[in-house]
This record gives structure tokens, sequence and C-alpha cells, in this order.
């Protein structure tokens, strides 16, 4: 078991250091809601409610987002180049480093 | 619109747990009002997963979320209750003889004995894009959050943004009833259903649409009731453009809303009861399903049913404090009515 390491920007040039653990399934969203980031989650993470929307900041690559989560992301007034739902992004070790920053509630 | 509604419950929130609330009411004789910020009812099951099956309601191995929603409007049909949707409940008014005023967003205003916030999660509300003057045109002025009477855009020029179901949906619906649609999308492609995104682009090929694609609504303007709108290309180009309303559709998102002001007592955004008959800090004030919370709280169809049974049997009292009731099955008076 390995922990990887999260940055949440909580300001510029401010983050957070989040420690994760990889082996327990866990999702991004998981993981903020749980260290107290505002995230609603409605749906509970099934891509149906964008309120566990993040920004990408910085980091190692991730996996393009499947058709539901691009769909959703879609209804988003503000979307951003890297905008992307936090609970369907996947702890795993290939993260580590990962820098996001929480985006305001539309 | 302006309408007096007088009736003995007042529900606030016509979500499963508000609808069902009806039901027991009624076998109690009393009547319901319900109003939702929504303009259908169903709540969570019909904005965010009308199409999911849901398992653990009793009776029912298996039932998509939107044909409870439909088998519970059933249920409550005998019982004639009232609906405003569309409208949200801002203020009420606790009044001397203990009887209550509510008033919502369009200025509606009910008269009611008792009040039952089913809520949920709050309100949902539009999602709001970054649009320059957006607030300065919104009640009435030209802008528009949901089409809730097509009707209005009759013979108008109309430019509506977004690129989910509901932006496609209402571009091509509302291609044969106003005078001119224009439909500002940020992307190149529509990821809405693909039969809807092939509509649009057919009735924009026959000329019966504008299409602008990769830009966005950018500013609005007008004298009091908008007249022009900016759009904006991801290029930086820019463009003006003259019309009657601007309909920016990109879904709904929920927020807990004016509940939170009414000086309930409040544990998290969830409004603090006793578990004897789900009351609120106030009496006459009830709630029940997600938007209530204490110990052993779960936010789930099934116990929210539960409570508004209880509810009932409380707000009752609370009408009729000196009228005894007795229990009665469903099965031993037949089929229930008002
Ligand atoms: C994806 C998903 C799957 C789920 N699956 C299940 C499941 O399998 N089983 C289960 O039991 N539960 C499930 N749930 C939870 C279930 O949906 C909720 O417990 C249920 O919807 C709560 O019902 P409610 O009537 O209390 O509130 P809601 O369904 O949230 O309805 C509240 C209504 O009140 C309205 N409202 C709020 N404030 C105001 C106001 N001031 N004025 C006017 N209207 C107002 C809102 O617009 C809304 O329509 C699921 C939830 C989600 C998101
Ligand atoms: S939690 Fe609903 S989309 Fe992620």
């Amino acid at each position: 078991m390995s922990d990887i390491r999260i940055y949440v920007e909580e300001a510029p040039g401010q983050r957070r250091e989040l420690p994760a653990p990889t082996d327990m399934g866990l999702s991004l969203m998981e993981l903020l809601k749980a260290s107290d980031y505002p995230i609603q989650a409605t749906c509970g993470g099934m891509a149906l409610c964008a309120t566990c929307h993040v920004e990408i900041l910085a980091g190692p690559p991730l996996p393009e987002p499947s058709d539901d989560e691009w769909a959703m992301l879609d209804t988003l007034p503000q979307l951003h180049e890297t905008s992307r739902l936090s609970c369907q992004i996947r702890l795993a070790p290939n993260l580590d480093g990962l820098v996001v920053r929480v985006a305001e509630p539309a | 619109m302006s309408a007096v509604i007088s009736t003995d419950i007042c529900i606030i929130g016509a979500g499963p747990v508000g609808l069902f609330a009806v039901f027991e009411a009624g076998l109690l004789k009393l009547r319901c009002h319900v109003v939702d910020a929504l303009p259908q009812p169903g709540g969570q099951l019909s904005e965010i997963y009308p199409k999911k099956p849901i398992y653990d309601i009793p009776g029912f191995p298996e039932i998509l979320a939107g044909d409870l929603v439909d088998n519970l409007l059933k249920q409550i049909a005998p019982f004639h209750p009232t609906f405003t949707l569309g409208e949200r409940v801002e203020r009420f008014a606790k009044l001397d003889d203990g009887s209550f005023q509510l008033y919502t967003t369009d200025g509606t205003e009910i008269q009611c004995k008792a009040v039952a916030i089913a809520g949920g999660l709050g309100s949902f509300e539009p999602r709001k894009p970054a649009v320059e003057n957006l607030e300065r045109f919104e009640g009435g002025k030209g802008v528009h959050y949901m089409v809730r009477d097509p009707e209005h855009f009759r013979d108008k020029k109309i430019v509506i943004a977004g690129g989910g179901d509901s932006a496609l949906d209402w571009t091509n619906f509302l291609a044969n009833v106003a005078a001119d649609v224009t439909l500002v999308h940020r992307g190149t492609t529509f990821r809405g259903a693909a039969d809807s995104a092939e509509k649009v682009k057919n009735l924009h090929e026959a000329g019966k649409i504008k299409l602008v694609l990769s830009s966005n609504v950018t500013h609005l303007h007008g004298n009091g009731h908008l007249e022009q709108v900016t759009i904006t290309g991801n290029d930086g180009r820019t463009e003006t453009v003259p019309l009657d309303a601007f309909v920016p559709l990109f879904g709904l998102t929920p927020k807990l809303g004016p509940i939170g002001d009414w000086g309930l007592a409040l544990d998290n955004d969830a409004v603090v009861v006793d578990t004897v008959d789900y009351s609120t800090s106030l009496p006459g004030v009830y709630a029940i399903g997600d938007i209530n919370t204490y110990p052993g709280k779960l936010k789930l169809i099934l116990c929210g049913f539960h409570e508004a049974a209880l509810m009932c049997q409380g707000a009752f009292k609370y009408i009729y404090p000196d009228k005894k009731y007795t229990l009665k099955y469903t099965t031993v008076n037949g089929a229930p009515s008002l």
C-alpha cells in the first residue's frame, strides 16, 4: 500500500497537501469531501449532478473523460479546458502529485 | 402572477416525500397545496435520475424513479391536491391565530393552517453563466432560465445558450414558435441526445435557426428591457445580436435557499426535528425527507414516507387540538378520497 499526494490550490500560490490512500478504491471527490472541501456530491458520484467540479492545474496526465462525464461537464456554464468531475477520477499510484482547484459552485 | 390560495397544509417541495405527504394528509381529510421551484413534480427523482431504477421501495423489486413519481401522482389524485410549480417559497409568516402565510418568488400567496417543509436538498436553482449584466435583466426583463410556457416566446427573437439536452430540445421546439432562434454553444459538438443534435443541425441547414458554435454570450445590453447580446467567439471575435429574450440553459443545481433564513433550528443546513411528529422548533411547521436531521437520520425515500405519515398525525393535532383521531386502515375504509 502506498499513499500518494494530492495538492489542492486554495488561493493563488497556496497549496494544501492531502495524503491519499490508493488501495481503497476512493475517488478524488471522496478525498476532497473527507477533507472538508465544500463539495455537495448530490448524486453520490454517478456523474449526474456536476456538484463535484474541479479544475486540474498540474501533475500527471489523466485518462480522458468518459462520454457520461463529458455530457455532464457540458451542462456547466463556467467550463475550463481542464475541468473534470472529481467523482470520476479514481485515486491511483500514477496520480501522485496531482494539483487541483475546487471550482466555485455554479 | 398573483393569487391567494387557502389550504390546510402547505407542502414546500414536490419531491417523493412531499407527494406522499399529500396522501397521508388526505387520509386525515386534510387538504394540501404543494409548491415547488421546479416546473415538474418529483424532486431529485425527476431532476437528477428519472431513468434510473430504484430497488429499495417496498413492494417494488425495481422501479424507475420517473415511474415512482407517476405512481405517487396517481395515488394522490383522489385527494385533489393543488400545485404551484416553477415558484420558490421565499418567505413565511406565522399569524396570531397560529396559521401561516407563505409567499413565493412570483408573488403567489398561500394561507394555511400548518406548513410541511419537504424541501430535500433545497430548491433547484438555475446554473448561471458568467455574462455581464445578467442579473439586471432577470425578473421578466428578458432573461429566462427555464421555458415554462413556450407561448411566451411566440414571434419573438430569442438566443438560447447551452449544449446539453434542454438547450437542444428547446431550440428544436421553439424553432416553430419564435420568430428567430439562435443557439450559442461554446463547443463544436453537442453531447446531448444524438437525435436532438441531428434535428438542430438539420434546422440550421434548412435556414430555420442560427447556430453559433465555439462561442459564448458575454454581454447583455438594453434600456430597462433586454435589447441586444454580444456573442464572443473562442477566437476573440465579437458580434452583437438584437433580441427579445435570452435563455441560458445550463441545468439546475440544488441550493438550500430561503429555508435557512426562516429562524428554524438548523444543524449543518438541515432542519432539526422531533421524531415524535417531525415538528421543527416552530410549532405548526414540520420538516420531512432529506431536509431534516435527527439522530440516526437516513436520507432515503422510504424513511421520508414514514416521516410523512407521522408528520400528518402531528399536523392534524396542531390544526384540530380538540378532535380525537383514531387510526383506520385503508383496507377497511376502501379507496380513500377527501
Ligand atoms: C442519483 C441518486 C440516486 C438515489 N437513489 C436512491 C435510492 O435508490 N433509494 C432511495 O431511497 N433514495 C435514493 N436517493 C435519495 C432520494 O432521491 C432522496 O432521499 C429523495 O429524493 C428525498 O426526497 P424529498 O422529497 O425529501 O426531497 P427532494 O427529492 O430533494 O425534493 C425536494 C423538492 O423541494 C423543492 N424545494 C426546496 N426548497 C423549496 C422552496 N423554498 N420553494 C419551493 N420548492 C422548494 C425542490 O425544488 C425539490 O423539488 C438517490 C438520490 C440520488 C441523487
Ligand atoms: S458527485 Fe455528482 S457528478 Fe460527481
